[in-house]
């Protein structure tokens, strides 16, 4: 059986934390380049050429491309044929986390206690962990720094099986329609159905690791998309709330079976500065 | 047709009598950023009567939380925070003096009301562009409760920092304006 030190871990997430902060994915700069293409409203022309600017500055200049560095949200896939030892994985990365911080000199936007007291933590930690295992013996680890502007506009709602396929689209386009300029569009739209409370809220937040270019493989899923991408974009939002035809740059659906009687829908808005980055130990 | 301007800090009213919303601005001098805790704290102290650590007539406070400074760097990434925390405070700083807010996103009625009063404006600048904003930022420092970290009220020093007008001296309001403009049936 393969084995792994848990300190090779820390080095990587710290690397991931700074490198998802500082470059902003291909994906996400071809489709603002795209929009600036399609936008008609000048003002919005405007904010998403310094959208652009800006993504590209960062990476040149290895800076944050937005202050808000966010909640470090950590999609861990540990496969099971892989021995960790020398300490505990959820340490590691929370040390990774620690140092990617504070070397990367990103902003430590976390407080402890999240009603009384709220009291920075400092390090910007602990970082809000998902493990899944696979088969293999590799560890691949993604790191998402999530802002709170676009997070704050996120919900879950319990839909029942007669609002059907109308009541979802409804709820989603509505949600964006209530987020107006907050979440820094032009926005990622990521939505998880079925499972149930709390797995439909994570399925949200993994549809947002998806490739921005890529399509759904269900093609009856990758209309639904489509379309809504297509209602959301008549809202007439625009960039950063302003108004103009592009609202979001993409929706991105991920599924899973549900009870009978249920149809829970999550929606996880990203902003334009979608940031996720991805190794393999 | 929007116009783009440029101006000079402390704003006087009649610069701001002729922005319209939509015009771009670039705006240079001296500017100070405030965020929720700063907030709290001047609004307590016009409360109490008491005199505030930083002059507001004719200025304008920007709504960020920048990242640290690298060595050599004058300023972290520094793009806007959501404005709408600021909406129960911010009134009360309007009708003391303050000229101009910069941020993201809708402001409230109450705000839109003061802005009105008082002939000021609200800019918006592009949110998640904070190395590109960071850029415009010449000099930077703590004026006052350094102990609120990120949250300490900062006089910046800007030039030709690149804003948008999003609520003008009218009360006429882009985010609203903007996205009735846009919208499709
Ligand atoms: S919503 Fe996104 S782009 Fe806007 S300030 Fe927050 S993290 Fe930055």
């Amino acid at each position: 059986m393969r084995e792994l030190d848990v300190s090779e871990v820390i080095p990587q997430v710290k690397k991931l934390c700074i490198e998802a902060n500082y470059y902003i994915g291909e994906d996400v700069l071809e489709k603002l380049e795209e929009a600036l293409t399609q936008e008609e409203s000048p003002v919005g022309k405007e904010i998403l050429h310094q959208i652009l600017t800006n993504h590209r500055m960062a990476a040149k200049e290895e800076m944050p491309a937005c202050q808000d560095t966010g909640v470090a949200v950590i999609f861990v896939e540990l496969g099971q044929d892989l021995h960790l030892k020398g300490g505990d994985l959820y340490s590691a990365i929370n040390e990774g986390v620690r140092q990617g911080y504070k070397d990367g000199y990103l902003r430590k936007s976390l407080v402890d206690d999240p009603v009384i007291e709220r009291k920075n933590t400092g390090d910007n930690t602990p970082a809000i962990i998902h493990l899944d295992i696979v088969p293999g013996d590799q560890l691949k680890i993604t790191v998402a720094p999530k802002g709170g502007g676009s997070e704050n506009m996120s919900e879950v709602r319990m839909l029942t099986p007669a609002d059907g396929l109308e009541g979802v689209m409804n709820f989603v386009v509505d949600r964006v329609r209530r987020s107006g300029g907050n979440p820094c569009p032009p926005i990622i739209v990521g939505v998880g159905i079925g499972g149930n409370f709390e797995a439909c809220a994570l399925l949200a937040k993994k549809a947002l690791m998806r490739d921005l270019r890529d399509r759904h493989p269900e093609p009856k899923w990758a209309q639904v998309e489509d379309e809504l991408l297509l209602r959301i974009n008549r809202l007439g939002i625009g960039p950063m709330g302003l108004g103009g035809r592009i609202t979001a740059l993409g929706v991105k659906i991920l599924t899973l079976p549900c009870h009978i009687a249920s149809m829970p829908v999550a929606v996880n808005i990203q902003c334009h500065a979608a940031r996720h980055k991805t190794a393999v130990i | 047709m929007s116009s783009e301007y440029k101006l000079k800090t402390p704003l006087e009213k009649e610069d701001l009598a002729r922005l319209k919303i939509g015009d771009k601005v670039l705006l240079s001098g001296k500017i100070y950023t405030a965020r929720d805790a700063a907030h709290k704290r001047l609004v307590q102290l016009i409360k109490e009567g008491k005199e505030l650590p930083i002059e507001l007539e004719g200025q304008v406070i920007y709504y960020v939380g920048p990242t640290p400074p690298k060595p050599g760097q004058v300023i972290g990434s520094a793009g806007p925070t959501t404005s709408e925390r600021m909406d129960p405070y911010a009134p009360l700083l309007l009708d003391h003096g303050l000229k101009a807010m910069i941020g993201k996103g809708q402001r409230s009625n109450a705000v839109v009301e003061a802005i009105k009063r008082n002939g000021a404006v609200y800019f918006a600048a592009t949110g998640g562009v904070g190395a590109l904003l960071a850029k415009a930022v010449k000099s930077s420092r703590i004026v006052a409760y350094e102990e609120l970290g990120a949250e300490a009220i900062r006089e910046l020093e800007v030039e030709d920092f690149p804003l948008i007008v999003a609520i003008d001296a009218q009360g006429r309001d882009l985010y609203v304006e903007g996205v009735s403009q846009y919208c499709l049936p």
